[in-house]
């Protein structure tokens, strides 16, 4: 094929993207030291206890049954319907605490309260997990930065990492401005994003090098160009599905669910964004060239042999 | 150029899905909901005896159920109901049947037919936030056990020392430090050679003295890997403590199990009652060291008790009322073997439970020593409230049987041992209820979570929901968009779905809300292989290669980038698995393995239908 490739020139739109994510990611870092997250129990530690009454009830009245039981400091929410109630107490309280309000409550409503759950978590237990979930995303990124760097090359590496670390901080960024509970799940969900966008960004970089060593004539900004506009439309579809059915899961998986959901879609969305001009432009930025990727030349040639 | 898989391959991917399907399957039949009842002693035997009296209660009640029969063992009983709103009814029902003595409990009884659960298949369990019930976290204070176990270190060796009338002055100091001040080099030197001979676990050394002052010092540590040995015993005997507490409570399923350095995860499905639960885990010790009583002694001074293993001669005996010391002083008991050869069980007080034994045995030589095993268990009574509601009342007693009655040869104190008795294994149930009375360290409540049964209920027909939807969203997308590849893609997605429920089944993984979750995110990113390979097989035809090149090249390009791509993944999902608990880990387990079967079933699974469809034919043009 000897005449021109048609392409989308993504790159010409790099300083734009790279000023929008940078305003982005500052943004999302002011938010998260200043607003702070919305630690959830699993990590603040508390006492969480949602019932569900036979008939809906003024959350003033809740309110004021725990008052006068001596539970001041409980925050008394709705969950999901006016008739599921949601009461959380801080930490630094005993153990049974969960009966004890339960019991209060029963005793003072005249309809039926129906226990949903109780949660307690110990101080110690929130502060451990709160630094393991800290651990596991870093080491995840180091995990991720080793394997790149040895099944691509270094300038991959860096690219898809910090297009990661983006994809997480701008997602604490959401969860904070939003004010959403971020609890255990939600670390989950942080940490699947993490392994969603790094898929797509490696198909995206999978394809760069495959262009890099293939294609004569073109510039590496335009291999880069080219590259993303071949992979557009499989970006597009695998990110299409897997959105339909987190908002499947967002719409319909029940509140315990919700806040999971709604950091896959955050991240998703982000993660999509990044694989395209995060990483990209990263390699435009470190000056990536065929030459980059003349040592694994012999591993490529020895795995095209597969089926 | 045909594109054609071996017979081998194909014979393969049908194996597979043939396994696949067989091991999914017993998610198909669902449970009954049913009662299940076993006795409170190991010896009760449930026979057709008690399956009458049930079944007869049942029918009385009006409670429609089948299937009644007892275990072949006898263990155990189990009766299905057809609804499973009656379960707690008819448990209520049950016990009172039955009467005390006898554990009741709610059960989902499995329909599995029996050749399936004879290949070892059968339906994936369910976490807690699924089939409702309690999870408690416990923490073991083993720095407790571990001060306990210096401070009997600590007056061993100012008693060695006395004994050798080496003179100094011993006591225990901050962080575990045992400090030793001696007024001559040479008496230090002495007690360092005494410790370190006697007490080998201890690391002892010379240190020394303060600026200006005459004296000369010592410091003995506990070495790191006996501190790691007295806390897994410690941790490994509150693990023993806690099942048989949770034998009590009369739960279907229970999981206890340790959790990291010092903390116990116990699982109780299907449990309500949680203030029950945390008072029947978090009681203290049981066992009372009591002396037997003499022939002569006032009625009011004894008190008489049976004996829980009633081998030989009598029955029962009669102990004083006096306690010597209570279980909360035993530190260890281990079964062994005495010079001759004879099983005999070595028991360990604490300091201040060897001085009490001490005081009280040195002037009863000769007479016997009790030891009396403390069980907490309730009877049920039956009331009538004002209302005229039949109430279900609960009274707990404390039921004590004699486990050993041994005479006292000579006066005991921190270490003694009981002999005499007549096998090994006599031996080691006793060390085994000496230590499950026993409290090596104290433990607390870090962490609970109670779901309601509703709420469980909820979660699965909302996550199964959710999966249907996603499941049919992505299907149609696929189909819409690369019709004749797209059906084969669906096809192979929801063979991918009958594949991770297999393998979970099969491994046993446990099935929670996230974890249902992850099986909706499988759906959404397993399309991603066949996304990969079909575009690529659309390029290759746009660059005018023939149909069956396009499909050889498409697949084979794509191979790569399929598999860096998924392998990261993973690599992030066991990450996850690592750090994660509970229900994240769940989660953890769900994708990685759709990483594993989506690749399987993406790559190979839909080349084979593309095989079959195109490949033994020429094509002009492919529906993509």
């Amino acid at each position: 094929m000897s005449e021109e490739k048609k392409f989308i020139r993504f790159m010409s739109a790099r300083k734009v993207a790279a000023a929008f994510s940078l305003a982005a990611v500052l943004a999302s870092i002011l938010l998260i030291a200043v607003k702070g997250l919305n630690f959830g129990l699993d990590f603040t530690g508390g006492t969480l206890i949602e019932v569900i009454y036979e008939e809906s009830v003024p959350l003033q009245e809740v309110r004021n049954t725990l008052e006068t039981n001596g539970f001041e400091s409980a925050i008394v929410v709705n969950f999901g319907s006016d008739t599921d109630v949601l009461v959380r107490l801080p930490q630094g309280l005993s153990p049974t605490l969960g009966e004890q309000v339960l019991s209060a409550l029963r005793a003072d409503s005249p309809y039926d309260v129906e226990l949903r759950r109780i949660e307690f978590v110990g101080p110690q237990v929130g502060e451990e997990l709160r630094e393991q979930g800290g651990l596991a995303v870093l080491l995840a990124l180091i995990v991720v930065l080793i394997y790149v760097a040895m099944r691509f090359q270094m300038k991959f590496a860096f690219g898809a990492v910090l297009a990661l670390a983006h994809d997480v901080v701008i997602t604490l960024g959401v969860f904070s401005l939003v004010g959403w509970d971020f609890d255990l799940t939600v670390l989950a969900a942080v940490l699947a994003v993490i392994g969603y966008s790094l898929n797509d960004s490696i198909v995206v970089a999978d394809r760069i090098r495959e262009n890099l060593r293939g294609m004569r004539g073109y510039a590496p900004v335009d291999i880069i160009n080219i590259s993303l506009t071949d992979t557009l439309g499989r970006t597009l579809v695998t990110s299409g599905t897997t959105l339909m059915v987190l908002a499947a899961l967002a719409l319909v998986g029940g509140e315990m669910i919700h806040s999971f959901a709604l950091a896959l879609l955050v991240g998703v969305g982000v993660g999509t964004y990044s694989s395209v001009f995060i990483v990209a432009s990263l390699l435009v930025a470190m000056k990536i060239s065929p030459e980059d990727l003349m040592v694994p030349e012999k591993e490529g040639a020895e795995l095209d042999e597969l089926p | 150029m045909l594109n054609k898989y071996p017979l081998w391959k194909n014979l393969l991917i049908l194996a597979v899905l043939g396994i696949g399907l067989l091991y999914a399957s017993p998610n198909l039949y669902r449970p009954d909901p049913a009662v299940q009842v076993s006795g409170e002693s190991s010896g009760t035997q449930i026979s057709a005896r008690e399956i009458d009296k049930i079944t007869a209660a049942l029918t009385a009640a009006d409670i429609d159920h089948f299937g009644a029969e007892a275990d072949a063992t006898g263990k155990s009983g189990l009766v299905r109901l057809k609804h499973a709103d009656d379960q707690l009814h008819a448990q209520k029902l049950i016990q009172r049947a039955l009467g005390d003595g006898y554990v009741v409990a709610l059960n989902m009884a499995s329909n599995t037919p029996d050749w399936l659960n004879s290949l070892g298949a059968g339906a994936m369990k369910l976490g807690l936030d699924l089939s409702g019930g309690v999870h408690f976290l416990l923490e073991v204070d083993t720095d407790a056990a571990v001060a306990t176990r210096l401070e009997h270190y600590s007056t061993g060796i100012k008693k060695k020392l006395r004994e050798e009338r080496i003179r100094g002055f011993v006591r225990l100091g901050e962080q575990g430090i045992i400090r030793g001040k001696f007024s001559s080099e040479e008496n230090r030197d002495k007690a360092l050679s005494v410790i370190r001979k006697e007490y080998t676990e201890l690391t002892a050394q010379r240190v020394a003295a303060p600026a200006g002052e005459e004296a000369f010092y010592l410091e003995a540590l506990l070495s790191e890997a006996k501190r790691k040995e007295i806390e897994d015993y410690a941790v490994g005997q509150n693990l023993t403590t806690l099942r048989n507490r949770v034998n009590e409570l009369g739960v279907s399923e229970p999981l206890v199990q340790r959790q990291g350095r010092n903390r116990i995860v116990v699982e109780l499905p299907g449990i309500q009652d949680t203030a029950e639960a945390k008072r029947i885990l978090g009681k203290t010790a049981n066992l009372e060291f009591r002396l037997e009583a003499r022939y002569d002694a006032e009625p009011s001074d004894r008190e008489q008790f049976n004996f829980r293993n009633p081998g030989r001669g009598e029955p029962s005996a009669w102990l004083e009322r006096e306690v010597v010391i209570t279980g909360e002083r035993v530190a260890n008991a281990q079964a062994s073997f005495d010079e001759n050869g004879m099983p005999q069980v070595s028991i360990t007080l604490d300091s201040e439970g060897g001085a009490l034994m001490h005081r009280v045995t040195r002037h009863n030589i000769n007479r016997r020593l009790g030891v009396l095993f403390i069980e907490r268990k309730s009877r049920t009574r039956y009331e009538t409230n004002a209302a005229g509601e039949e109430q279900v009342v609960r009274v707990p007693y404390d039921e004590k049987k004699i486990i050993s009655l041994a005479t006292i040869r000579d006066a005991l104190g921190v270490q003694f041992r009981i002999t005499g008795l007549d096998a090994p294994g006599e031996a080691a149930e006793l060390a085994l209820l000496l230590r499950a009375g026993a409290l090596a360290a104290p433990i607390d409540f870090v962490e609970e979570r109670t779901v309601g049964p509703s709420l469980g209920a909820e979660n699965i027909s909302k996550g199964l929901l959710s999966v249907q939807i996603g499941l049919a969203a992505v299907a149609l997308f696929m189909l819409v968009y690369y019709r004749v590849f797209g059906i084969i893609a669906v096809v192979a997605l929801a063979f991918n779905i009958v594949l991770l429920v297999g393998a979970m089944s099969l491994l046993g993984a446990t099935l929670t809300l996230p974890g249902i979750a992850g099986i909706v995110l499988t759906v959404g990113m397993a399309v991603d292989a066949n996304v990969l390979i079909f575009s690529r097989i659309r390029e290759e035809i746009a660059d005018g290669a023939s149909p069956q090149h396009a499909i050889n090249a498409g697949y084979g390009r794509a191979f790569v980038t399929i598999m860096d791509a998924n392998i990261t993944t993973l690599l992030v999902a066991v990450i996850l698995y690592a750090v994660g608990t509970g229900p994240v880990r769940g989660f953890a387990v769900t994708l990685s393995l759709g990483i594993v079967t989506s690749m399987f079933t993406a790559i190979m699974g839909t080349r084979a239908i593309v095989n079959l469809i195109y490949g033994r034919r020429r094509v002009s043009k492919l529906a993509i």
